[in-house]
């Protein structure tokens, strides 16, 4: 039994209200209320969490603890030792990650005449966008516009966005669907071929495209299954631990490490498109996360060590509702869409306290305040805290049998643990769910250092300080795609001169410099979940 | 409050581990460090798709690692990669008709309908009813009801036919995406306006825009009712 008697005591609660509450709407906050909300009881603000940056092109800027320690790590790599002579594998165009950024961009690359490795750390397709249940936005009502949604982002991102990025990604958004759909993906429409299409939280138009709650899946699927039939290579559990340059300070390639012999290969490349997906998995503040295993921010290390600029890395995204009971899915995502399809939050009491579609960072932080200052939240037999989402309402306002159909994967989730999320209200929290910022890019996925490119969730500029839902999956579909196309225009015309690993030794120097020891080498590849009752044997 | 502990074999080898986690999280706890079976950790990617048996019971369970909870005497391993056929094609070649799908995938003719793989499937999909579907060349069925699958490869692991049965339902959802579902006449629409430049002008305007007047374009934006 998942649900303590004290939790079903505010459940009964809940039931009470819910007649009442279906007729309510609980007004939006209003612009000054979110600011200091924000400031009040959003993790990004909380004291302590964060430092400064002592080397590196960000030197000053802030960002999480946890993240600063490996942005400042040291190499995995013996510079001075390492073999540059022997070239494993050449290639135009390296790809590093097997998501949908990494996907799309391996596709157009391909298209656009290079021959390209891609190289992943686990499987291709274990990745953050495999999980992706909600939807990709897209403005292609007869009631909505490139117009309107470029507004929606702005106002999301809290107007700090980089105007460029944010046209490129409004304006190929409905071609991108296009596209997708080209390949075979299937999106939930009506009878007569209207795209259904929902709200997401911040969205002013319903332009939220989907395929049932597996649409990230979809999207990987097809394109992985893509990948595979134009017969790309890609290269499984071979993370990348150090880019490559050639004597004329251009990107040429990279070092893999297998992760299951240990052994390292070199890859030489006349560009390289990044593609490795978020941070997750370095747990700021201890928060549980929504991210698959590999998302420990790897990219960005990489590319700092190199001299690309990150930016906005001070804000990282706490999506609101993370599974807080039962203990075993802590921090798994409870897509947006069940506040999308009218599930409202409610405290102990059984009560609303916030507008159920605010932008994320307001209403993850309306959640904290509800359970932290007001002591309204509900408190599990694990001594976690959370509020009640209360999913019943769905099928109650929609018809029964909404829910089972709209979100399978959710009620599958919540059913292995005995909750019957139509009949009961789910209990959550938020949860560490996306990195905002990123490595600095230009609207074509370039950089400042030549011949590396970005895209997907290790970029950073489109969102601004706050992503939508359903922008991500738009991200990493048109930016792969841009930056593939740019990555083998570029690869055309590129000479590479002498490989060096001269970086690595000015970064030892930089580190110096600034009295720094490392302790941890870095990138660190995968968390470390394991328990050990006395130290580990180096043996093995 | 400390828990009992519960024992548990992996691979043959015995642990003692609290009885609340999951698989995934007990191996862990064991001491593994997970690099293959380890994914999303939340039901979505397949990696973890493990088979196991408890003492006592000759039946073989599945279950997907990071999903399911450990039990007393639980034998279990992992299988982390199955080697299911996979036909290459172009997709644009293609044409959604069961003489097609046969084609591709031959084999689909020759499964049993034993049910072995619906048994076997962690998200509760009837395998064998989209099975029998693809043998009747009904695409768009395949596509709809295998469309929760996240390629673990269980029923193929299980299946006495050698059938790769998710890949042949992925060859049919694509199908069916591609070529079967009505079309989306509105979306044509904008990609048109925005190729002719419809909506150029605004857009620039709103990037030249100061701070202060875009947020009131914000505030002032109406908005769809839900
Ligand atoms: C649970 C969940 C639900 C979400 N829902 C939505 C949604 O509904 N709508 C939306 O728009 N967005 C959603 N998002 C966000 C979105 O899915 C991601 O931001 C997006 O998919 C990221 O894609 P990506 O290709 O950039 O990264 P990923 O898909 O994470 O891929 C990165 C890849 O790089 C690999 N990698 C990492 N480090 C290295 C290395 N050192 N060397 C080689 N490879 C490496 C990883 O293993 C992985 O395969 C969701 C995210 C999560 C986690
Ligand atoms: S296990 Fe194989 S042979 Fe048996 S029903 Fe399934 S697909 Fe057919
Ligand atoms: S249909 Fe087969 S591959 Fe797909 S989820 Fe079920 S058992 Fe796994
Ligand atoms: S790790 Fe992805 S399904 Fe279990």
């Amino acid at each position: 039994m998942s649900y303590t008697s004290e939790m079903w005591k505010s459940i009964r609660k809940v039931e009470a209200t819910r007649q009442r509450r279906l007729q309510e709407t609980h007004p939006r906050m209003p612009p000054r209320g979110q600011e200091e909300i924000l400031k009040r009881f959003h993790p990004d603000y909380v004291e302590g969490g964060m430092r400064e940056l002592l080397v590196g092109p960000n030197r000053g800027d802030r960002t999480p603890n946890e993240l600063a320690d490996l942005l400042e790590g040291r190499s995995h790599i013996d510079a001075a030792a390492f073999d540059l002579e022997r070239v494993d594998y050449e290639c135009d165009i390296l790809v590093i990650g097997g998501g949908g950024a990494g996907a799309s961009a391996a596709l157009l690359a391909q298209e656009n005449g290079a021959q390209v490795i891609l190289t992943t750390k686990l499987r291709f397709g274990d990745a953050n966008t495999m999980m992706a249940q909600g939807g990709i936005q897209a403005a292609d009502k007869p009631n909505d516009s490139p117009v309107i949604h470029y507004l929606d982002v702005m106002g999301g991102g809290h107007f700090t966005n980089v105007p460029e990025l944010v046209e490129a990604l409004v304006m190929d958004a409905p071609s991108v669907i296009q596209w997708l759909e080209d390949l075979g993906c299937i999106f939930d429409k009506e009878p007569e071929g209207t795209m259904k299409t929902i709200h997401g939280g911040g969205t002013s138009r319903k332009r939220m495209h989907f395929a049932r709650d597996y649409s990230g899946a979809e999207i990987m699927r097809t394109l992985r299954d893509e990948v595979r039939n134009r017969q790309i290579s890609v290269l499984e559990f071979a993370p990348v631990v150090e880019l490559v340059m050639d004597d004329k300070g251009q990107v040429a390639g990279a070092i893999l490490l297998n992760l299951e012999t240990g052994d390292y290969s070199l890859v030489k490349a006349k560009t390289v498109i990044m593609a490795t997906g978020g941070g997750g998995r370095l747990h700021y503040q201890g928060f549980p996360t929504t991210n698959h295993y590999g998302a420990t921010a790897d990219g960005l290390v990489l590319a700092y060590r190199v001299g690309a600029k990150l930016a906005f890395m001070d804000t990282m995204q706490y999506h609101p509702t993370g599974a807080a009971c039962p203990e075993q899915i802590l921090g798994q995502l409870v897509t947006e869409k069940v506040r999308g399809l009218g599930a409202q939050l409610v405290n102990v009491e059984g009560e609303q306290f916030v507008y159920p579609l605010e932008t994320r960072d307001v209403e993850a932080s309306a959640i904290i305040r509800e359970c932290v200052e007001r002591k309204k939240g509900v408190v599990t037999s694990t001594e976690q805290q959370g509020v009640w989402l209360d999913s019943p309402m769905i099928d109650i306002l929609k018809g029964p049998g909404t829910i089972q159909t709209n979100l399978p994967a959710m009620v599958r989730q919540f059913g292995r643990f005995d909750i019957d999320m139509t009949k009961e209200p789910i209990l959550i929290y938020p949860t560490l769910h996306y990195q905002n910022g990123g490595i600095a890019i230009k609207p074509d996925g370039s950089t400042d250092i030549p011949n590396l490119y970005v895209a997907g969730e290790v970029a950073g500029g489109v969102h601004g300080r706050n992503r939508l839902m359903g922008n991500s999956l738009l991200e990493i579909t048109v930016y792969g795609r841009r930056a593939g196309k740019a990555a083998a225009q570029r690869a055309k015309e590129v000479e590479l001169g002498e490989l060096t690993l001269e970086h690595l030794q000015d970064w030892e120097q930089q580190l110096q410099e600034a009295d720094l020891e490392p302790q941890i080498a870095s990138p660190l590849l995968l968390p470390d979940y394991t328990r050990h009752t006395r130290p580990v044997s180096k043996v093995m | 409050m400390a828990e009992e502990l519960i024992p548990i074999y992996i691979m043959g080898k015995k642990y003692e581990v609290p009885p609340s986690l999951t698989i995934m999280r007990a191996m862990e706890w064991a001491g593994y460090k997970l690099i293959r079976g380890a994914g999303c950790r939340s039901g979505f990617c397949g990696a973890c798709a493990t088979v196991y048996r408890i003492k006592g019971d000759y039946r073989l369970r599945i279950g997907l690692a990071c999903q399911t909870v450990v039990e007393p005497e639980m034998y279990l391993a992992q299988i982390p990669f199955f080697p299911a056929e996979k036909a290459i094609y172009d997709i644009e070649e293609l044409k959604p008709t069961p003489e097609q799908l046969f084609q591709i995938y031959p084999e689909i003719l020759r499964c049993l309908s034993c049910g072995t793989c619906t048994k076997a499937c962690p998200q509760e999909i009837d395998v064998m009813d989209y099975m029998a579907d693809a043998m009747k060349g009904d695409i768009a069925s395949v596509a709809s009801k295998s469309f929760d699958c996240i390629m673990c490869g269980l029923c193929a692991a299980r299946c006495p036919a050698e059938e790769a049965q998710a890949n042949v339902a992925l060859l049919c959802r694509r199908l069916y995406g591609k070529y079967l579902a009505p079309k989306s006449q509105h979306l044509w629409e904008r990609i048109e306006e925005i190729g002719a430049g419809k909506f150029d002008e605004e857009v620039a305007k709103l990037k030249s825009m100061g701070e202060e007047e875009l947020r009131q374009r914000y505030k002032e934006r109406d908005i769809e009712p839900a």
